[in-house]
C-alpha cells in the first residue's frame, strides 16, 4: 500500500500546482525540474486556476484494476486556460453531454481507494462549468 | 447567552449539494409499492466519486472565495460530520490541505449528529472572539446513510455548508449572541460496527427535536430581548418538511420568515449541513440590516441558536460564486438501482 | 561499423498458450532460429520483454531464458520499452554486432499475457503510461489512444467506421499466416458493430494481447561468410523517444518519436519513404497505425486514415502494411511484437511469405512503446 507516493503529490493533486519558468515564462503542469522549452532549471510553483476546455474525451468501459467499481466513467484531456494539457476524469456529466471544446472547471474528488481498509486517494477531476467565472 | 469579548461575524460562507436526485416516490415504489406517504419531493445523492471530504472541500472553497481572504490566514478548519470517510484520521486536515490553509493552523473533526457543524461554529466564534485567531472556518458536511426500506431512507441526503468566522468589521452578518441547549437524549445513534443508525421513531419528535430547538431558540431570544417579530428570517434544522414548519409556528414565526431557508423538500436532510445550507440560502437572498435566527438540532441531543444581523457586505460576491440555488437547481434524476450503487448498498466483494 | 545480417528466424504461434510458460516459448523460438542459422558460438542474448514482472512476478528473465535454452553463461540482458521492447532488443542486438563488439547474437522477444485476465491486464498495460499523471486517473492504455482517435476524428472530419480498413486488412492477411491468432477475415460492417472498450475505440480497433515468442539471430559478415549473399541485411536502425504522457507533448497527434526514428533510419540506409516496399507498423490500435503512416512519411498529416480508405495499405497497394496480420491479426504479445515484425519481414524479403507475398526489396519494421514515447525503426534489405 503506497502512502508516501500519494502524499507527496497532494499539492499538485488537490490544488493543481505546477511551475512557471522564470526564464521563458512557460507555465507547466505537471511540475518539472527542467523547462522543456528553454531548458532552464529556474522553475517556481504556480497555481493553475482550474478553468479550461475539453481537448478530447472518452468513456471507459473496461477499467484497470482498482477502478472497476466506477464504470462506465468519462475521461478527458483538458486544455487549461493557461496553456497546458492535463489528463483527468470528467465528473457530474452524462456521456451525451460531453463535446470537444466544452468549458470545464476543476473539482476535488475521490480518484480511488486502496481497498476497503487502505488510503483514499483524492485528486482533480473536471466538470462542466457551473457558473461563468469573473 | 454567550457573547465573545471581541465582536465577530460571518466573513464568508459557501455551500454544496451533489447533482443527483432520487424522488421519494421512487423509493416508495421499491419498498411500499408506492403506498407510502412521504413528506418531501426528492433528496440529493452523492456521486460515486464524492464523499464528506469532497463536499466539504467545495463548500470551503466557495466560502474562501466569498470571504476573499488568503487561506493561510485561517487558524482553524473544523469539520462536523457523522459520515466521515475515515473513522480515525481527521477529514479536516484533507480539507485544510486542499484549500491551502496548512500548515500553521488547527484542524479537527467534530461529532454531534446533525448539529456538528453548528457545534464547530460555536467553537469558531469563541476562537476568533477570544483573540486567539483572526479567522476560523466551521463546516458541516454529510453523506448520510439510510437503512434500506426504513422511513429515514426517504430523507437521508448529502450536502455541505462552510462558514468563516472573523472580525465584525469584515462580516457579512455579525453575531449578536448564541445559546446552546444540550442533554443526554438518545433519540438517534449508531454503534461503531453498524452500517446504519438506529432511531427512536416518535421519540425523535417532542422530547428531542422540539424540546431542544424550542429551548435554545427561546433562551436566546429572551436574553436578547427579542420576539419572533424582530426577525426577518429564521432557519431550523430540517430532518423532514414537517418538523421545521411546526417548530417555526410554535415559536411564533410565519411562512415568509422560514420559506427561503427551507431546502429539505428538494435536497433531503443533509444532516450536519442541514441548518447550514438553510442559513446559506437565506444569506444569498438577504438585504443589509436583516436579523436572522438560526437554531440547529443534533440528536444525542442538543440545539445551537445564533442571532445574526446582515451588513452592507452581504451582497459581495453573489456572482460569480455559486449560490446554493445553483446547486439545488442542478439536478440529475436517478432510479433506485443507480441510487443503491452510488450509496454503496451493493456488496461488491 | 560492421554490416549486420539475419542468419536465422524462429517464432511460436501467437495464442493463449495455457500449457506453456514464457521460458518455454522463448526457448522453442531460440532453438528454431539457432538451428536455421547454423552458428556455433553465440556471444550474447537480448530478450525483449515488457511485463514479465508485472504479470508473472518474474524478473531477470534474460538470464533465466539463456539458461533454459541451453545458453548458460552467455551474456544476456533484458530490454524493456513497453510495446517497443521487441524492437529495442533488436536495436541492442544490432548495435552489438554493428559496433564490432560481438559477431553473433540472439534477439528474442517473449511475452506471457494469459496468466492474468481482465482488470489486472489493463493495469499491467497502463504501466507504459505516466503513472503519476495518467494511470492514477483510472485511464487505461485504450483510453489514452481513444483521446487520440477522437481528436483526430474531430480535426479531420472522419467517422469511427473509417478506421475499419486497417482491421479488415490485418485480418485478411492474418488468415494466411499459420502463426497468427486470428484466421478469419472480418468485414467493415462487423467493425462498425464491435463493442466499445473506451469510445471511440472498439474491440476491433484493438490488437489482442496473447502469448508468443519470436527470435532472430544477427551476425557479422565474418560469421555469415558466403551465406551473407543470401541473407537479409539490416541497413537502418534507429530509436527515439518523446514525452511519455500525452499531455506533455506539444501536439499529441504528431508521433515525434516515430518521425525521428524513421527519418534517422532512412538517413542511415540512404533511402526515403518512397523506396520502402513493406511497412510492418505497430498497429496496437487503428489510430496508431494512421499516425505511424503520417509520421513515417507515407501520408500527409491527417491523411493516414484516408490512405487506408483508398486501399493503399493492402498487399496490392502502394504501401502494404501488416502483411502477415500485424499486431491486430497475428496478435500482440507485447514485448515480442517488435521481433515478430522483423521475422515476418525476413520471410517477405526471402520470398517465403506464401499467399501474402509482396514483391519488395526494402522492408521497414517499427515498434512503439505506450502512446508513442519510444519508437524503434529498422530497415531491412532483401538478399542480392
Amino acid at each position: 500500500m503506497s502512502l508516501a507516493k500519494h502524499w507527496r503529490m497532494q499539492g499538485q493533486r488537490y490544488r493543481l500546482i505546477g511551475v512557471q519558468c522564470e526564464d521563458c515564462g512557460a507555465k507547466l503542469l505537471p511540475r518539472r525540474v527542467v523547462c522543456p522549452q528553454c531548458k532552464s532549471s529556474s522553475l517556481e510553483p504556480y497555481p493553475f486556476r482550474g478553468q479550461g476546455m475539453v481537448y478530447s474525451h472518452t468513456t471507459i468501459y473496461d477499467a484497470p484494476s482498482g477502478y472497476e467499481g466506477y464504470v462506465p466513467y468519462l475521461a478527458a484531456l483538458v486544455r487549461l486556460d493557461e496553456g497546458p494539457l492535463v489528463a483527468a476524469q470528467l465528473t457530474d456529466v452524462d456521456v451525451e453531454e460531453v463535446y470537444v471544446g466544452m468549458p470545464v472547471e476543476m473539482v476535488t474528488r475521490r480518484l480511488r481507494q486502496q481497498g476497503e481498509e487502505g488510503m483514499i486517494v483524492y485528486g482533480y477531476k473536471f466538470r462542466p462549468k457551473l457558473k461563468d467565472h469573473a | 447567552m454567550m457573547r465573545p469579548l471581541r465582536d465577530v461575524g460571518i466573513v464568508g460562507y459557501g455551500a454544496y449539494v451533489p447533482r443527483y436526485r432520487i424522488k421519494a416516490e421512487e423509493i416508495s415504489r421499491v419498498w411500499k409499492m408506492g403506498e407510502d406517504s412521504h413528506h418531501l419531493e426528492e433528496k440529493a445523492v452523492p456521486g460515486l466519486d464524492e464523499d464528506t471530504t469532497t463536499i466539504a472541500v467545495e463548500a470551503a472553497r466557495n466560502a474562501l472565495r466569498k470571504a476573499a481572504i488568503e487561506p493561510s490566514r485561517l487558524s482553524a478548519i473544523w469539520l462536523g460530520s457523522e459520515s466521515k470517510p475515515y473513522s480515525v484520521k481527521p477529514t479536516a486536515t484533507i480539507v485544510a490541505e486542499a484549500v491551502g490553509a496548512t500548515p500553521h493552523t488547527t484542524a479537527a473533526d467534530w461529532e454531534f449528529a446533525c448539529k456538528a457543524g453548528t457545534e464547530a461554529m460555536q467553537a469558531a466564534i469563541g476562537f476568533v472572539g477570544s483573540g486567539m485567531a483572526e479567522y476560523a472556518m466551521a463546516i458541516g458536511a454529510d453523506t448520510a446513510q439510510g437503512r434500506p426500506g426504513d422511513q429515514l431512507e426517504y430523507t437521508a441526503g448529502a450536502g455541505g455548508a462552510a462558514f468563516i468566522v472573523g472580525p465584525k468589521e469584515e462580516s457579512m452578518a455579525y453575531l449578536e449572541g448564541s445559546h446552546s441547549y444540550v442533554t443526554d437524549t438518545p433519540d438517534f445513534f449508531r454503534r461503531p460496527n453498524q452500517q446504519y443508525p438506529t432511531h427512536g421513531n416518535r421519540f425523535t419528535g417532542e422530547p428531542s427535536y422540539f424540546t431542544h430547538t424550542i429551548m435554545s431558540a427561546r433562551a436566546l431570544m429572551d436574553e436578547l430581548g427579542y420576539g419572533p417579530e424582530d426577525y426577518d428570517r429564521v432557519v431550523f434544522h430540517q430532518p423532514n418538511s414537517k418538523f421545521p414548519v411546526r417548530v417555526a409556528k410554535r415559536l411564533g414565526f410565519v411562512e415568509e420568515q422560514y420559506r427561503d431557508g427551507l431546502l429539505v423538500p428538494f435536497v433531503g436532510n443533509t444532516y450536519a449541513a442541514s441548518s447550514g445550507i438553510g442559513l446559506a440560502a437565506v444569506l444569498d437572498k438577504a438585504d443589509p440590516g436583516e436579523r436572522i435566527l438560526l437554531a440547529s438540532y443534533g440528536s444525542g441531543a442538543g440545539s445551537d441558536a445564533f442571532s445574526f444581523v446582515t451588513t452592507e457586505w452581504i451582497v459581495r460576491g453573489r456572482n460569480p460564486i455559486p449560490q446554493i440555488s445553483d446547486y439545488v437547481n442542478r439536478r440529475r434524476e436517478i432510479d433506485y438501482a443507480q441510487y443503491a450503487r452510488q450509496r454503496n448498498k451493493l456488496v461488491m466483494y | 561499423m560492421q554490416k549486420v545480417y539475419i542468419a536465422g528466424i524462429g517464432q511460436t504461434p501467437v495464442q493463449e498458450h495455457w500449457d506453456r510458460s514464457a521460458r518455454d516459448l522463448a526457448a522453442t523460438s531460440i532453438l528454431e532460429a539457432v538451428e536455421e542459422a547454423e552458428i556455433d558460438k553465440i556471444d550474447a542474448l537480448y530478450v525483449g520483454n515488457a511485463l514479465s514482472g508485472e504479470l508473472t512476478g518474474q524478473e531477470q528473465v534474460a538470464a533465466l531464458i539463456a539458461d533454459f535454452a541451453g545458453l548458460t553463461g552467455t551474456e544476456a540482458i533484458r530490454v524493456e520499452a513497453a510495446g517497443a521492447s521487441g524492437g529495442a532488443a533488436v536495436r541492442l542486438g544490432y548495435l552489438a554486432v554493428a559496433s564490432g563488439v560481438h559477431d553473433a547474437v540472439i534477439v528474442t522477444g517473449v511475452e506471457k499475457m494469459s496468466d492474468l485476465a481482465g482488470p489486472l491486464v489493463e493495469q499491467a498495460l497502463v504501466t507504459s503510461s505516466d503513472e503519476e499523471y495518467e494511470a492514477i486517473h483510472g485511464l487505461s492504455l485504450v483510453a489514452l489512444h481513444a483521446f487520440l482517435m477522437r481528436r483526430y476524428m474531430h480535426d479531420y472530419d472522419l467517422g469511427r467506421g473509417d478506421f475499419g480498413h486497417f482491421s479488415v486488412n490485418a485480418h485478411r492477411n492474418a488468415a494466411n499466416n499459420p502463426f497468427a491468432m486470428f484466421r478469419r477475415p472480418i468485414t467493415l460492417d462487423q467493425f462498425q458493430k464491435a463493442r466499445l472498450v473506451a469510445d471511440p475505440i472498439s474491440l476491433l480497433d484493438s490488437a489482442p494481447v496473447a502469448d508468443g515468442a519470436a527470435t532472430v539471430v544477427l551476425c557479422s559478415k565474418k560469421v555469415a561468410g558466403e551465406g551473407a549473399e543470401s541473407s537479409v541485411e539490416i541497413i537502418g536502425s534507429a530509436s527515439a523517444t518523446d514525452a511519455v504522457a500525452l499531455h506533455d507533448r506539444p501536439d499529441p497527434l504528431f508521433l515525434r518519436a516515430v518521425y525521428d526514428s524513421a527519418h534517422k533510419a532512412y538517413a542511415q540506409a540512404g533511402v526515403g519513404a518512397e523506396q520502402i516496399g513493406i511497412f510492418e507498423l505497430h498497429d496496437a490500435f487503428t489510430i496508431l497505425a494512421a499516425l505511424s503512416l503520417e509520421a513515417s512519411g507515407f501520408a500527409e498529416e491527417g491523411q493516414g486514415v484516408r490512405l487506408a480508405m483508398q486501399g493503399e495499405i493492402t498487399l496490392e497497394g502502394s504501401i502494404p502494411i501488416c502483411t502477415m496480420g500485424g499486431l491486430k491479426g497475428r496478435g500482440y504479445p507485447v514485448g515480442a511484437a517488435g521481433v515478430y515484425q522483423v521475422v515476418e519481414l525476413v520471410q517477405q524479403l526471402r520470398g517465403e511469405a506464401g499467399a501474402n507475398q509482396v514483391d519488395a526489396r526494402l522492408g521497414m519494421a517499427q515498434s512503439i512503446g505506450g502512446t508513442g514515447a519510444t519508437a524503434v525503426t529498422h530497415i531491412l534489405k532483401s538478399p542480392d
